[in-house]
């Protein structure tokens, strides 16, 4: 009967082991620092830290451990450090609020530093004052959710970015709130990745920067106000829906601009108030469907480069210019969309306009051609010169039309 | 002078057309912000009207005035009074009472509606249009003495400011294509008060960052207060400009 006690206790003490012991942080705690703890630890271990504010410089994650603050202590990088560097897999870090990270020109200085790693998470932590957010390098499977990272950039070289990913694999990235970074999210070379539900504003340049970054989700994002609005480049298989593109107004300023963008879907997106909502440049077989398009200078510009794009069941409202274009080649269909503009009738009352409508005006072609032409900028000439070409097509492509538009807006 | 001003005042005040170009005005503002579903809509609906129906209508209806009281100017030039006084308290009366037709039909809508900067901007470039096109129409009264050809300078001349000279400025654009012509168009837009007004209008409006490159360019040129004071006073060049080649014609005028 002994024995058998005995071993039951060995058993459960090794379960208990398996699972990790915990390690205390704090001022009155056994360790006064994180990294001792760090040091102390072994793999599967929690180490929690008591509220406070500690100046390590750049504390390095090489073991499999759980990090936790208790309301948010304060890591300060000095403004000459990065904070932790993870470089071990199975890392959990949340609950803290990080500062003042250091800046370089040779090195890339950040809050949490993820290098080479599996399943390593950041959640629900603070970070004020940073250079670079959260970095990601080389790394799988990480989750990177619920963070407030803000930053007050002044420039485009003296700022770094807010979520930073460069040749990952399947990230998470979920709910953060990004601010005046260089670009609020960045990839290159990320593959297989959901993005969902992050606010990236008021960033010094994109909203959402990213690169030969093939198979990413990206759904329910908020992007407004960055200075020079979002660019995505030379990627495929991307999916867009439901992401708001806002008030990006400015001279180089796109809600969202397509560079080399193929065989994606974008869909059920807003474009509200910015000059140019969606730049299509080198784009090919794009579904674009149920977007809606509201109050921009010009709702979509689309470069006779792009083909096989399709634009289907969408919104344009209250834009000064429907479709850009730049030449008279179109290789894109556009069908059964609404437009505010549409003078035509439907006589068959089936809900769908008897005349095709088209959505280049002469006016926006002339300014493509001739900038200065803007000084007749809703000018009595400029509205006849519009009207007549309605009627007589004659500069703008004839080809680029919406044969069945969408009489009543589409409710979306 | 003062008594000449009162009389045309009120005659022209009393006068059905302006009571009906006012009430005209007022329905068209109100039912423009009532009907846009937001205000900014509205107000680039009334931007036509007060750059196109403003400028024809002040010019026709001072035109016919000025000749519809030669009679009474003949009187009046019998009297010890001076020439110069009957012809400016007649400018006098009939810009202040359309510049009022202005204000009540479009001023107070718009201050109802949207009183922002582009609203006070829009009420200021309304009702220097209305002056300057009554200094016109004195103009093209002042020169022509048949009243016939008389209102057809006029209404040519609204024509040449409101179509024409846009027209010849585009074809100059599309002529001189290969050279920088941002610079040049800012100079353009001072040769036409409608155009001028306009650029000011759209500025205040917000879509300057439409216009790329252009845009910049007017905007540093006009956006800051000191453009502001240069296209004002371009404006009231064009109010004086007319008014006293007209003033100089109708002194020496054998009528």
């Amino acid at each position: 009967m002994k024995k058998v006690l005995y071993t039951l206790v060995m058993v459960c003490l090794v379960a208990l082991c398996a699972k990790g012991k915990t390690i205390r942080v704090g001022k009155l705690k056994p360790f006064k620092s994180i990294q001792a703890a760090i040091d102390f630890s072994v793999n599967g271990d929690t180490i929690l830290v008591d509220p406070g504010l500690y100046k390590e410089k750049n504390i390095i994650i090489q073991k499999s451990v759980t990090l936790k603050g208790i309301g948010f202590p304060v890591l300060d990088g000095d403004k000459k450090y990065a904070i932790i560097s993870v470089k071990a897999k199975n890392v959990l870090i949340e609950g803290f609020k990080l500062q003042r990270t250091g800046r370089s020109e040779i090195r890339d200085l950040g809050a949490i530093m993820i290098y080479d790693s599996y399943k390593v998470s950041a959640i629900n932590n603070i970070l004020d004052d940073t250079n670079f957010g959260i970095y990601v390098q080389n790394s799988k499977k990480c989750t990177i959710k619920d963070n407030s990272i803000t930053a007050y950039g002044k420039n485009e070289l003296q700022s770094g970015n807010g979520i930073h990913c460069w040749r990952s694999d399947s990230l998470i990235i979920i709910g953060n709130k990004i601010k005046g970074h260089r670009d609020g999210l960045y990839f290159e070379f990320v593959k297989n990745s959901l993005i969902w539900r992050n606010v990236s504003t008021k960033n010094v340049r994109y909203g959402i920067h990213f690169m030969f970054s093939n198979r990413n989700t990206y759904i329910g994002n908020i992007f407004e106000s960055n200075e020079a609005g979002v660019a995505v480049m030379y990627s495929k298989n991307i999916h867009m829906y439901n992401n708001h593109f806002l008030n990006n107004w400015g001279d180089a300023a796109y809600g969202i601009l397509l560079k080399d963008i193929t065989d994606s879907e974008i869909s059920g997106n807003y474009f509200t108030k910015n000059t140019v909502g969606l730049h299509m440049e080198g784009c090919s077989r794009i579904n674009l469907y149920k977007n809606t398009f509201n109050n921009n200078g010009w709702a979509v510009k689309i470069q006779a480069s792009c083909d096989g794009n399709d634009f289907t069941g969408s919104n344009f409202v209250g834009n000064t210019f429907d479709i850009g274009t730049n030449g008279s080649l179109v290789l894109n269909t556009f069908t059964g969309n609404y437009w505010d503009k549409y003078e035509g009738y439907d006589l068959g009352r089936d809900g769908i306009g008897d005349v095709p409508y088209h959505p280049v005006s002469m006016y926006s072609m002339i300014i493509d051609s001739n900038p200065a032409a803007l000084m007749l900028f809703r000018s009595l000439i400029v509205s006849l010169l519009d009207k007549t070409e309605k009627i007589l097509p004659g500069v703008t492509p004839e080809s680029l039309r919406d044969d069945k538009p969408v009489m009543k807006r589409i409710p979306l | 002078m003062k008594k000449i001003y009162k009389y045309v005042l009120l005659d022209i005040i009393q006068n059905k057309i302006v009571l009906i170009y006012t009430f005209l005005l007022l329905v068209i503002s109100f039912s423009v912000f009532t009907l846009e579903s937001n205000s900014a809509k509205g107000l680039l609906s009334l931007l036509n009207i007060i750059l196109i129906i403003v400028p024809l209508i002040c010019i026709i209806f001072s035109t016919i005035y000025i000749y519809n009281s030669s009679e009474f100017i003949e009187l009046l030039v019998g009297q010890p009074v001076k020439r110069k006084s009957i012809w400016l308290s007649l400018f006098g009366g009939l810009a202040s009472s359309l510049s009022l037709a202005f204000f009540v039909g479009v001023g107070i809508p718009i201050l109802l509606y949207h009183a922002d900067s582009t609203g006070i901007m829009m009420i200021a470039m309304g009702l220097f249009l209305t002056v300057i096109f009554v200094s016109i129409a004195m103009f093209a009264a002042g020169i022509i003495r048949d009243k016939a050809k008389g209102i057809g300078l006029s209404i040519l001349l609204w024509l040449y400011f409101s179509l024409i000279f846009d027209a010849m400025v585009l074809f100059l654009l599309f002529q001189f294509q290969d050279y920088p012509l941002e610079r040049v168009m800012v100079f353009f837009s001072f040769l036409n008060p409608i155009d001028l007004g306009r650029i000011q209008i759209l500025l205040q409006m917000d879509i300057s960052a439409l216009m790329g490159y252009t845009g910049a360019i007017f905007r540093e040129f006009f956006g800051n207060s000191l453009g502001i004071m240069i296209s004002f006073a371009g404006l009231f060049v064009w109010v004086l400009f007319p008014l006293l080649l007209s003033l100089k014609k109708f002194k020496k005028k054998d009528l």
